[in-house]
């Protein structure tokens, strides 16, 4: 699992700690549509599932994962919106 | 041929909360990686869909056992419900619900009776025609 530190600034940050699984990555999702190209979206979940899954869609949606930061009991994830 | 944008057909035949979340679950994440899913509601499930009853108590599969049961019914509550995260699902991506004509008759019920998440009703013929592009799945 990589580590790094965005020095970039989020456009929006969503706490969506204590969500369950898939509900961080839909949020995520809603997120990115709702806002416009470039927006840097922060996402911190404690959920396991997240791991897996927000770096997949990101994949497959053709976004841009700028990073992982594992927290004390939870991960942030920096999310830009590439198109 | 594994296609990973092809479209996923689940078939939900049971009404207990534990099936019901595990298949609302799949068709979100299938949604969310952009893949078009059918639902088709048979038997039990088409009963769990009524909408006098959508939010109500649907139990648990016998090997959750008490203990399983009660774990179900408190993490499937309010936002965490099935039919929340399948509404979800349709908002995110390509997801139809169907509920089967069959089972429909059995109950005597019509869509009416139904909870607005079923799109339609379908015969067992229709949905095979819209399952045949991708696997299907009895849950």
């Amino acid at each position: 699992m990589t580590v790094t530190t965005p020095q970039v600034q989020p456009t929006k940050c969503i706490d969506a700690r204590g969500m369950a699984c898939p509900g961080p990555l839909l949020t995520l999702i809603g997120a990115i549509r709702a806002g416009q190209v470039g927006d840097v979206i922060e996402v911190l979940s404690s959920d396991l599932g997240s791991k897996t899954d927000i770096p997949a869609w990101v994949a497959k949606a053709k976004q841009e994962l700028v990073g992982v930061v594992e927290e004390e009991g939870y991960a942030r994830f920096v999310v830009r919106k590439a198109k | 041929m594994m296609d990973s944008d092809g479209t996923l057909s689940l078939v939900l035949f049971s009404g207990t909360d534990d099936r019901l979340s595990a298949g609302a679950i799949l068709a979100a994440g299938a949604a969310a990686m952009g893949r078009p899913v059918n639902v088709f509601l048979q038997y039990w499930a088409v009963d769990a869909f009524r909408k006098d009853r959508v939010t109500a108590d649907h139990g648990a599969a016998p090997e959750a056992g008490v203990a399983g049961a009660k774990l179900i019914r408190e993490s499937t509550q309010g936002p965490r419900h099935w039919s929340e995260i399948l509404r979800q699902a349709k908002e995110l991506g390509d997801v139809k619900v169907h509920a089967c004509a069959l089972s429909m008759e059995l109950f005597g019920i019509t869509k009416d009776d139904l909870d607005p998440l079923v799109d339609d009703i379908e015969g067992v013929a229709s949905f095979m025609g819209d399952a045949s592009a991708g696997p299907i799945t009895f849950i």
